[in-house]
């Protein structure tokens, strides 16, 4: 490397943040014109470390230089104007803007107050061609999918002038057809001169597309490596400073009984004749079955999990737990008679941050007698149970008493995980149970539900996580625009395979 | 139609409610230390306004002191927290479950009106007859803030906005039901009032205290039993809220609405009980007055409750202990109104004092929250990696 030129040069970074690990001793080098992969398990830290890069919050010691010129970032504008733009990775678009307006929102170019819109279309074009990236500059951003909205969120950061593009992971919501394009483009504009820092924890990924890989650990960068001179397993060894749990078979058979069946249901969008967000899906889950729902985000997961915890009524169709229709019952009556769920966003649907843990643990079980002593809720007796589940679900906390916004997101998720799983249900929805948990948590995750399933627990698991799903599930179902699209074994699913089926791309023969 | 309107309210409440809420975590000791420094940064800042005035806050203030800690004014004192701590903990109700109910001041009117209607046409004995007038009020209080509660429920219009037009509306109801029917004309007498509550209807002075003044005659204020009343809503709020199984759901549900729909708590249910909760306890506010002393309803009713009372919640931090204490201080404030005006310190400086003592609590009240936060996060981590250090000791 020596003095070649030098993109971003971050050393010694120490920053501490509420409720995540700090980062400290952080160095990083990343060469100009590179694609430069940050690998870490979730919570190790990279997010504080690339809003360290971007101005979000100062460092408290450590310096950070881009293209050899040290600098201090007050706020991101001040990383914008140094040539560094992030995709986030949750889009922040406005909907009901076209494409162009996104793009230009906070960045207009302006001439006696009026926007030049043909300025910046030409402006746009340009950049399009140059790197590959094209989107219809006149669509509006709510009837795009996730991938077009991806490209203008780079679109956006590139048409500010920005030389540095940090990805945060960038593949988290894309389907794998979706992945290969993002690449060529990142390739193409990195032989344009750009470089790029792409956060990950997917390894495959990493491998192909990186020529720099920094991984960091427990809030520091420990290696750098190349592509070529490690293995998936060093790469991951090196992450999480063992060796990876690997996902095992079942020993255990699937029971006879059912315990959850769902007969035709549908739910109908808002609006008269508005489509259908879900349309006709059927499906039985056995005693000590895992059902697993692969599919892009929004095509009817979400309304499939309300429509069986009775969220939402159903516009048809039936749906029975162990037997009893519960089609009218309310979303109390089936928690209680047996139905649980980890909620595919714990902080919106799972958890009262502000609460103390032992509180959070009570929600959803407060009808049980064990918790109360008349019209009051036994806080002894209460406590006692969340230090259990703590205790079993290894969450890492000094005591129950703290807020669960102090938390790291994987503990939040141990302690969701355990309080479902500790009200004896029968049926269990778990949608995205190991969803931005670092692999520590997910492995225990993933053992807590096989231990529940072994146990006789019916689960119906919507994952993103194609390796979650193959590795827990004795069947899986693909979703795509609200139906079910095709039936699989988990060991006939390919990565490819489903992805054709995520994306519409095969409609599998009704049968 | 009432999306927009709903949509701009909905941050509003949503910023009042967050001032309100304490972060659990914090302790008694530092909620007690911000809310001191915070009274105390307003009466400085009340100090400079007289100061610029061209009055003499140290005179203003040691007038405050002396004639404010006479026995009879701190009776006084007392005796206006009163309706102050039941307005409080109806809005502290409100804000527990992320409601913001502006309409205290109507449903207070409501239940004091018709206590007073209601209870001047029966004839009960002594206990149950003020028990009877508690009820009235309650349920009348209920019934209007039930209003606003069923409005945002089915129609999605915001408490805030529906409550500010109902307090409008009880005022011209209570009048154009007083005027036409419930006026009550005793031939010889000007006074112009409902008829008189029977004395099995009134509430009997707890205590009264005199002092003497500089002038050698003697002065003296009776409080009335009322404050008793108001020390049980105190109780029963706290036990209500922070105690029980309807509680810990309403605060649930008030925390974050979605998780606790998904755990099953219907939040639409919780929405109405907390109004008719918080309703039911606002229309006790206007009974101190109405039992204890005018034993009838007539124009020359107590007004601003409603809106005191917010002010007291917000600075109590919706818990009984705090309301208790800022109850206290705001009587304290109007017990020392009227000596300052005689001294010729503009009385308005008391309302001045109470707007800023606001202003700097709900400033105070958030850096402190934020700072609080931070240490909290902090500490945990500290305490994990202390815990690794020590494997054995990895949970508590």
């Amino acid at each position: 490397m020596g003095t070649e030129s030098l993109a971003v040069q971050l050393s010694g970074i120490e920053k501490r943040f509420p409720g995540v690990i700090a980062n400290h001793d952080v160095n990083l080098t990343v060469r100009a014109g590179t694609i430069h992969a940050i690998v870490g398990e979730n919570g190790a830290g990279k997010s504080t470390l690339m809003k360290t890069l971007y101005g979000m919050h100062q460092p408290e010691a450590g310096t950070i230089s881009v293209f050899g010129k040290v600098t201090t970032f007050r706020s991101p504008s001040d990383a914008i104007d140094a040539g560094i733009g992030m995709v986030h990775q949750h889009f922040m678009l406005a909907d009901n803007l076209t494409v162009l307006e996104n793009i230009v929102l906070g960045a207009e170019p302006v001439a006696g107050g009026v926007i030049k819109y043909d300025d910046a279309r030409r402006t746009l074009q340009a950049i399009m061609e140059q790197s590959g990236t094209h989107v219809d500059l006149e669509a509006t951003v709510a009837n795009l999918g996730v991938g077009q909205r991806q490209r203008v969120e780079i679109l956006k950061v590139l048409f500010r002038g920005a030389r540095i593009l940090i990805l945060d992971e960038p593949t988290a919501v894309l389907v794998p057809q979706e992945v290969e394009e993002l690449f060529g483009n990142l390739h193409r504009l990195v032989a344009d001169g750009a470089t790029i820092i792409f956060i990950s924890h997917k390894l495959d990924e990493v491998l192909t597309v990186s020529d720099d890989i920094t991984v960091i650990r427990a809030g520091t960068t420990v290696a750098e490596v190349k592509p070529g001179d490690v293995t998936r397993g060093q790469l991951a060894e090196l992450m999480v400073g063992s060796e990876l749990p690997s996902p095992h078979g079942r020993t255990t058979e699937v029971g006879t009984e059912v315990r959850l069946e769902v007969r035709g249901l549908s739910v109908a969008g808002p609006g008269p004749g508005g489509k259908r967000l879900l349309d006709n899906v059927s499906f039985v889950i056995r005693r000590g079955e895992v059902l697993g729902v692969a599919g892009v985000e929004g095509n009817g997961q979400f309304e499939l999990c309300e429509a069986i915890l009775g969220q939402v009524k159903p516009t048809e169709g039936t749906v029975y737990i162990a037997g009893a229709d519960v089609t009218h019952a309310s979303p109390h009556d089936r928690l209680v008679n047996g139905l649980s769920y980890i909620p595919f966003d714990r902080h919106r649907e799972g958890l009262l941050l502000e609460f103390p843990l032992w509180e959070n643990t009570l929600l959803g079980r407060d009808a049980d007698t064990d918790f109360l002593s008349g019209p009051f809720i036994n806080a002894t007796a209460t406590k006692a149970d969340c230090r259990d589940i703590i205790e079993r679900f290894d969450v890492r906390t000094p005591s129950e008493i703290v807020p669960a916004y102090a938390l790291s997101g994987g503990n939040q998720q141990k302690l969701l995980v355990g309080r479902e799983l500790s009200s004896d249900p029968r049926v269990l929805i778990a949608a995205h149970p190991t969803r931005g948990v670092d692999i520590g948590a997910q492995a225990a995750i993933w053992d807590k539900l096989r231990i529940a399933r072994d146990e006789g627990l019916a689960v119906l698991l919507v994952s993103a996580d194609l390796e979650e799903l193959i590795g827990l599930s004795d069947n899986i179902v693909v979703m795509f625009d609200g139906r079910i699209n095709a039936h699989l074994k988990p060991a006939d699913a390919t990565p490819e395979l489903l992805g054709t089926y995520m994306t519409g791309g095969l409609q599998e023969v009704a049968s | 139609m009432n999306t927009p309107i709903s949509t701009s309210a909905e941050g509003m409440a949503g910023f009042f409610s967050r001032i309100g809420r304490n972060r659990s975590g914090q302790s008694v000791l530092v909620t007690l230390v911000s809310s001191l420094a915070a009274v105390i940064l307003a009466l400085m800042i009340g100090g400079v306004i007289l100061l610029i005035t061209g009055k003499d806050p140290i005179e203003a203030f040691s007038k405050m002191i002396t004639t404010g800690t006479q026995p009879y004014k701190l009776a006084e004192a007392v005796q206006r927290a009163t309706p102050l701590i039941i307005a409080a903990v109806a809005v502290a109700i409100g804000f527990k479950m992320n409601l913001f109910n502006i309409g205290v001041e109507g449903q207070f009117l409501m239940g004091m009106f018709w206590a007073g209607v209601a209870g001047a046409y029966v004839d009960l004995p002594p206990v149950l007859h003020v028990a009877f007038c508690l009820a009235v009020a309650m349920i009348a209080g209920a019934a209007w803030a039930g209003i606003a509660g069923l409005l945002r429920i089915k129609r999605g219009v915001n408490e805030v906005i529906a409550t500010i037009m109902l307090n409008s509306i009880a005022l011209q109801v209570i009048d154009w039901l007083f005027n036409d029917f419930f006026r009550y004309e005793n031939p010889g007498n000007l006074d112009v009032r409902t008829k008189p509550l029977p004395t099995s209807a009134w509430m009997p002075t707890l205590f009264t205290v005199t002092s003497k003044t500089d002038k050698g005659g003697t002065v003296r204020t009776d409080v009335t039993s009322f404050v008793l009343v108001a020390l049980v809503v105190v109780v029963l709020f706290w036990l209500l809220i922070y105690k029980s199984k309807f509680g810990f759901r309403l605060r649930a549900s008030g925390g974050n609405a979605v998780a606790a729909r998904t755990a099953g708590i219907s939040s639409n249910r919780m929405i109405l009980i907390a109004m008719l909760l918080s309703g039911a306890v606002a229309g006790l506010a206007g009974l101190p007055a109405l039992l204890g002393t005018t034993h009838s309803y007539g124009p020359t009713r107590p007004d601003g409750y409603g809106f005191n009372g917010i002010a007291v919640a917000l600075l109590g931090r919706n818990h009984p202990a705090g309301i208790v204490v800022s109850a206290l201080l705001w009587g304290f404030l109007d017990a020392v109104a009227g000596p300052l005006q005689i001294a010729k310190i503009p009385q308005s400086i008391i309302a001045v004092i109470k707007a800023v003592i606001l202003i700097t609590v709900v400033i105070v009240n958030e850096v402190v929250n934020r700072k609080m936060a931070k240490r909290t996060a902090d500490r945990t981590a500290d305490a994990l990696e202390t815990a690794a250090a020590t494997p054995s000791a990895v949970t508590a």
